[in-house]
């Protein structure tokens, strides 16, 4: 997983609350078996209107996308992760995440930002004015700032943070407790009204 | 003595692995279904890491997502969602996992086979590559969905690191009004609370509404957990639970049954056990719903009309439902039964169950489908689709004008070749309204079986609390 520390860049606009997944990522690109590729198929549906944000060339490159409440709900498919990523975005500011698209986005190195509704209308109404507005995000300092003097501070799990920050597999991780696994296991199958076949 | 607990709060303790410093809990996964769509990349994760999959028989597989429902599905034409069923043949082969294939008795959509064949317990952890997952929480699991990496997490080492969600009781108390069913408790739910009101909670549905559902019916509730943020939905195990599980396939037999029950009765949530947040809500005054919009807690009751947009809190609020008015096509004030429509799918994990098509049967027995309406039932798993024919189900429907199909996700999503032309507008027996969920440009109305069969018949939504039912005998 590629490290986030800090980030510059201008912001894309997606003023809509409840993106599901399905319009990050159409069911039929659901089909391939690769974890590469996707970029093309971010909004897909959306990116046919002409007037949509991605097609705007103000924001062309915008590597951070703010967006109304609840983003990413609906299906679990990772493959919304792979599909934002892969086109270039490595953040996304939202009043509010859904549970498992937050929990995908962090291990494609994808940082995701809660901020309060007022803040992301204030973001969403600078970067609509299509002028290369754009934000410095510092993961080290728990911070976001623009040019112009608004700056933030935003809260994140201290764990989730250590991965994003150095990158960090989170099997590999897990594998440390492989004792502590074992063990539970010995004890645990005993207890066959929990084994997945009696 | 020790301090009450709730169902939730017993299963998440009885699964913690470690608890490093500092760190999400380790939980310990009891069962890990897969499927063909969220699975590849995850596999192919391991071998990359050449690492392993360590409990092979904590672990289910079956192909649902993109299956063909027609007879001639074995060969599937798309090339791209048949190499992906032939990836999870080979993943399923090289590391020893036991796969339900196209055409095995057992296959089905993953959130029905793992309780049909008793692989579903209370009291375990369930884990899937799909948000529905919740399903399972019906029977005192704690059960949600992933994404691939965890998938990936949990092939490898049976646990997952997972931060604890508060608890939410949702208590649904009384008698359900006639022609008031599990879909409209679930819907009702989310139109009360909204799509992110449960986010971050893990929801134990409660209450003697609940507590009357059969088993299909809470697996209805639970199911759409998600749909309100939740990351599960759970109902305490009680005699019901017992007598659905008692016999199955991977169920506990003999003195080991005997102890199964002891064990499971002592899951139910503690009196006095506090939770995070609760909500009472009156079964009487629920209703038939339906959804308007393209967010499931866009929904009104069937005698309602379509909403004028309020002013929404946010712009972001406002775009919406402007935007969901004019995707769907509607005029604020229409009546919802006035709302005409060309499609109607009974599937889904949600709502293609036994029951589900014995009353969507019951509906439509001695009636056609309106002339205007093309209507299809997939029945949910082929255990389900078997029963369904030894009752002559098949040909209520099929007398009826409805297609008849075999087992899958179908046109929940419609990733296999079921799917919704530009335009068509569908009462649709599933869980998402999505934009382009069923098909670019089509437009979802979520409602209960019952509802979905009785729009088929007048070709527009009407209220089934006043259906006129033809044939009496054919069962409830």
């Amino acid at each position: 997983m590629q490290p986030f520390t800090t980030l510059t860049s201008i912001v894309a606009p997606l003023a809509l609350s409840n993106v599901d997944t399905d319009q990050i990522i159409p069911k039929q690109f659901l089909k391939r078996i690769e974890r590469t590729g996707y970029e093309d198929f971010l909004f897909y549906d959306w990116r046919q209107e002409p007037g949509f944000v991605l097609n705007q060339p103000a924001y062309k490159g915008a590597q951070i996308l703010v967006a109304g409440k609840n983003f990413g709900c609906g299906s679990s498919r990772e493959h919304a992760a792979w599909a934002l990523t892969q086109y270039g975005f490595r953040c996304i500011l939202a009043p509010s995440f859904a549970d498992i698209f937050h929990s995908n986005a962090g291990k494609n190195g994808l940082l995701v930002i809660t901020l309060a509704e007022a803040e992301i209308e204030r973001i969403t109404l600078r970067a609509k004015a299509a002028n290369g507005y754009a934000l410095s995000v510092s993961l080290e300092a728990n911070t976001i700032r623009d040019e112009d003097g608004f700056t933030t501070s935003f809260a994140i799990d201290p764990f989730r943070r250590e991965c994003l920050l150095g990158g960090l597999d989170e099997i590999g991780l897990t594998l440390r407790h492989a004792e502590a696994i074992s063990a539970y296991e010995q004890r645990h199958d005993q207890e066959n009204w929990l084994a997945a076949r009696a | 003595m020790a301090a009450p607990k709730t169902l939730f709060e017993k299963v998440w303790e009885q699964h913690i692995v470690a608890e490093p410093e500092g760190e999400p809990a380790l939980l310990y996964i009891d069962l890990h279904l897969v499927h063909e769509v969220t699975s590849p990349q995850a596999f192919e994760g391991l071998r990359l890491a050449g690492r392993g999959v360590h409990r092979p028989d904590r672990t289910l597989a079956t192909v649902d997502h993109n299956v063909p429902t027609d007879r001639e599905r074995v060969h599937i034409k798309d090339p791209i969602a048949a190499k992906q069923i032939e990836a999870l043949r080979k993943n399923c082969a090289d590391f020893g996992i036991e796969l339900f294939d196209v055409n095995a008795p057992e296959q089905g959509i993953v959130h029905m086979i793992g309780p049909e064949l008793g692989a579903t317990k209370p009291g375990m952890t369930i884990v899937c590559g799909d948000s529905h997952t919740s399903t399972h929480g019906a029977f005192g699991a704690l059960a949600f969905g992933i994404g691939t990496s965890e998938v990936e997490h949990v092939l490898a080492t049976q646990t997952l690191p997972q931060s604890r969600p508060k608890t939410f009781r949702i208590s649904v108390e009384g008698e359900l009004p006639h022609g008031v069913t599990a879909k409209d408790i679930v819907l009702g739910i989310i139109g009360r609370i909204g799509t992110a009101g449960a986010t971050g909670y893990a929801v134990e549905y409660a209450g003697s509404a609940i507590r009357a559902l059969s088993m299909e019916g809470r697996m209805t509730v639970c199911n759409m957990s998600i749909e309100a943020g939740a990351r599960a939905g759970m109902i305490a195990p009680d005699e019901t639970t017992f007598a659905y599980l008692e016999g199955r396939r991977f169920a506990p037999k003999g003195a080991d049954w005997e102890r199964a029950n002891e064990e499971w009765r002592k899951l139910a949530t503690d009196p006095g056990a506090s939770f995070d947040r609760e909500l009472t809500i009156d079964a009487h005054k629920l209703s038939p719903y339906v959804t308007w919009g393209t967010s499931p807690g866009m929904v009104v009751s069937v005698t309602d009309t379509v909403p004028d947009p309020q002013v929404g809190a946010t712009e972001a609020d406002r775009n919406n439902l402007a935007r969901a008015l004019e995707y769907m096509d509607l005029t604020p004030g229409t009546p919802i039964e006035e709302i005409q429509i060309d499609r109607v799918f009974l599937g889904s994990c949600t709502n293609a169950r036994i029951e589900d098509l014995r009353a969507a049967a019951k509906v439509v027995a001695g009636y056609h489908v309106h002339a205007r309406v093309s209507a299809m039932v997939v029945p949910g798993s082929q255990q389900v689709k078997a029963q369904a024919e030894r009752e002559g189900l098949d040909h209520i429907f099929r007398e009826a004008g409805f297609d008849w199909r075999e087992p899958g996700c179908s046109m929940c999503l419609g990733m296999n070749p079921d799917i919704l032309q530009p335009g068509q507008r569908c009462a649709s027996t599933s869980n998402r309204n999505f934009e382009g969920r069923q098909g670019k440009g089509g437009r979802t109305h979520l409602v209960s079986p019952a509802m979905a069969a009785a729009a088929a018949i007048k070709g527009h939504f009407t209220d089934i609390r006043t259906w006129e039912y033809r044939r009496a005998e054919v069962m409830a």
